[in-house]
């Protein structure tokens, strides 16, 4: 695969640090109290993120828990708008009726957030039938966490995309964790991507999902696959730096695990690789890192003055 | 008997924790019981006390949890199975509603399914459409199945040590905002049970029947100071159980009374004011001098801002308007 050139390496940098900007401020204006509700943080994980939606052609779609902030802000979304959101004012991105878990841009192909655990498997499965249906060459990404992958919904989906042969990336965040519970006290077979072999789809690589590169290159590989063979399961093996949401006592792990993993950060990372690539790229990367902060400023002012939904919002689209 | 003090939450941990100490058959599952110690922290300790074989993490797969919990019941253990909210009991609906409300009749009486599901319910807290619900009378439609509502410490522990003793499957509700709520409860008698199906009057009155329950409670106490303030006597009547659904004490207060407003957090549609409403007219019909009121969440999905959560969710206000209209 051709290796991104200085452009687009500083692209995924600015939105990796957007994202981590971003969430850090939503962390602070939920203990302001200003968030409300469950504020998952995606912090750790952007290397996952930014990889996919780069990798993502055209018209292809992805899809996501409720985790989503990063997705969100990597696909495009307007961080003003997404920052109303979860502020919860009228002018979010789902007029503020959706909140922190459940953000989506039907015209970014971003069908949304989810907040129940695997619920959003078979609407992948779904996306992914109507381009069947219609003949048409799009391939949906449907990520989940490793927790998700122990519902009914998982099977149930891997299943449909095989025997319909679907166009789907079966993509696991694999963090180590669901909520308190790490994916071998959970899952039979903690390698997740074996369980392909049961549903007669591609097993797809477990990679690096902190190095962003790596990500890409592999969504890259197996949307291709998708695309031409149908069905792929492939695992991001990742960490989440703060706790599941906001408040989570954190008893199932360790300081020193969470260190360890710090250690690792997809930002410095890639942060890492440019400036070994490029010569003088620094510069470039603290420019970045200035405007992300002013853009932060600007989406929590936007949102900090947009005013709240009305009753009338509180009462429209519960029919079409 | 002594009484002490203490929370819902802590009601909740000390019934669990009496009934595994008295019966070696009982034992809980579900997401997050063990090394988490309970998302609400109600089974905090309990793993060091009970071990991973009477306190099992379960991963997130509800239809298995309630599923194995019905073929664990029938087999002679008795299953405290938590679902994390009732949201996620949407997921286990069929094993709940086919097997669990029926393996016993359906069986013609070959097996019993001594089940507790415990899980949360309710809004209020800015989770958004999903994960805001409060759609206990759902589960209460079914014959087979008892639904539990307490809105006490003093009911949470009675009620619960009676859904655990019982031979029939029960959905324990519990709501998510109350936890913390305090009240007198007996804590050296290891056999403080309450009955099964029996409402309580929690605040007598003259003009007004107010049937509700949980955090219909809050709404409906708040409302009964704020009219008692006008001279107006409102006698609350807290069902505490869905099912069995004892309406006498209402009948009886609405032959005093004349009036009746239902308080929950339910929808509109079909709740449990609906079922009041029907039985109050079959059973006390002419003793009634207005129609009977509901005061319910409105009929939309909850959203996640929190000012127009609010104004779908009954207040003491609403309560209080609805009074005012029957009066
Ligand atoms: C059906 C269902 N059960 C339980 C929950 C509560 N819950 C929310 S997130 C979560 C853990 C999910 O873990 P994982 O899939 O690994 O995703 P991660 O949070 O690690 O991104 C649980 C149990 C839920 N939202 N939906
Ligand atoms: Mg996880």
């Amino acid at each position: 695969m051709a290796a991104p050139g200085k452009e687009t390496l500083l692209e995924w940098y600015r939105t990796m640090v957007l994202i981590r900007r971003f969430e850090e401020r939503c962390a602070e204006l939920y203990q302001q109290g200003k968030i409300g509700g469950f504020l998952h943080l995606y912090i750790g994980q952007e290397a996952t993120g930014v990889g996919i939606v780069s990798a993502l052609r055209k018209n292809d779609h992805v899809i996501t828990a409720y985790r989503d902030h990063g997705i969100a802000l990597a696909v495009g979304m307007d961080p003003k708008h997404v920052m109303a959101e979860m502020l919860g004012k009228r002018t979010g991105t789902s007029g503020g009726k959706g909140g922190s878990m459940h953000l989506a841009d039907r015209s970014r192909n971003f069908w949304g957030g989810y907040g129940i655990v695997g619920g959003h498997l078979p609407l992948a499965a779904g996306i992914a039938l109507k381009a069947r249906y219609l003949e048409q060459d799009e391939v949906v990404v449907c990520m989940m966490g490793d927790g998700a992958t122990n519902i009914g919904y998982f099977h149930e989906s891997l299943n449909l995309s095989a025997i319909w042969d679907l166009p789907v990336v079966w993509l696991v965040e694999n963090n180590g964790y669901g909520m308190g519970t790490a994916v071998d006290r959970a899952s039979g077979q903690p390698e997740i991507v074996k369980r392909a072999i049961g549903y007669g789809i591609k097993e797809g690589p477990r990679i690096d999902g902190m190095d962003t590169l790596a990500v890409h290159d592999a969504v890259s590989e197996a949307i291709a696959h998708a695309s031409k063979h149908g069905p792929i399961l492939m695992e991001s093996l990742t960490y989440r730096f703060e706790g599941h949401s906001m408040g989570d006592p954190e008893r199932y792990r360790t300081k020193d695990e969470v260190a360890r993993y710090t250690e690792g950060d997809p930002i410095g990372r890639l942060r890492g690789y440019i400036i070994d690539q490029y010569k003088g790229a620094a510069k470039n990367l603290e420019a970045i890192e200035q405007e992300v902060v002013k853009t932060i400023a600007e989406a929590v002012e936007f949102a900090e003055d947009s005013p709240v939904p009305t009753y009338d919002d509180l009462v429209s689209h519960v029919y079409a | 008997m002594t009484e002490k003090s203490i929370t819902i939450r802590e009601a909740l941990s000390s019934a669990l924790r009496e009934e595994m100490q008295r019966d070696e058959r009982v034992f809980i599952m579900g997401e997050e019981v063990g090394v988490w110690g309970g998302t609400y922290a109600v089974t905090r300790g309990f793993l060091d006390e009970f071990g991973a074989r009477r306190v099992r993490d379960t991963p997130i797969s509800e239809m298995v949890i309630a599923g194995s919990a019905v073929g664990a019941a029938m087999a002679g253990l008795r299953p405290i199975a938590e679902i994390m909210t009732i949201n996620f009991a949407f997921v286990a609906m069929d094993a709940i509603i086919n097997h669990m409300a029926k393996v016993h009749y359906m069986f013609n009486g070959q097996f019993t399914c001594p089940v507790v599901i415990r899980t949360t319910t309710g809004g209020g807290k800015q989770l958004g459409a999903t994960h805001s619900h409060a759609p206990e009378v759902i589960f209460a439609h079914f014959p087979g199945l008892y639904v539990a509502v307490p809105g006490t410490a003093y009911d949470a522990k009675g009620m619960l040590k009676a859904a655990i003793r019982d031979d029939n499957p029960v959905l324990f509700v519990e709501h998510s905002t109350m936890l913390q709520r305090r009240s007198a409860v007996p804590v050296d008698d290891a056999d403080f049970v309450l009955p099964v199906g029996k409402s309580d009057i929690k605040r007598p009155g003259k003009d007004v029947t107010i049937v509700t329950y949980q955090k219909g409670l809050e709404w409906s106490g708040q409302a009964a100071d704020l009219l008692a303030q006008e001279g107006i006597e409102a006698e609350i009547i807290d069902l505490r159980w869905l099912r069995p659904l004892d309406l006498e004490p209402v009948f009886e207060s609405v032959r005093k009374t004349n009036r009746v407003v239902v308080v929950e957090e339910s929808l509109p549609h079909f709740n449990v004011g609906a079922e009041v409403a029907a039985q109050v007219m079959d059973q006390a019909f002419d003793y009634l001098d207005a129609p009977v009121k509901r005061v319910s969440a409105m009929d939309v999905p909850l959203p996640y801002a929190s000012n127009i959560e609010m104004m779908a969710l009954p207040d003491a206000q609403k309560v209080v308007k609805a009074v005012k209209e029957v009066l």
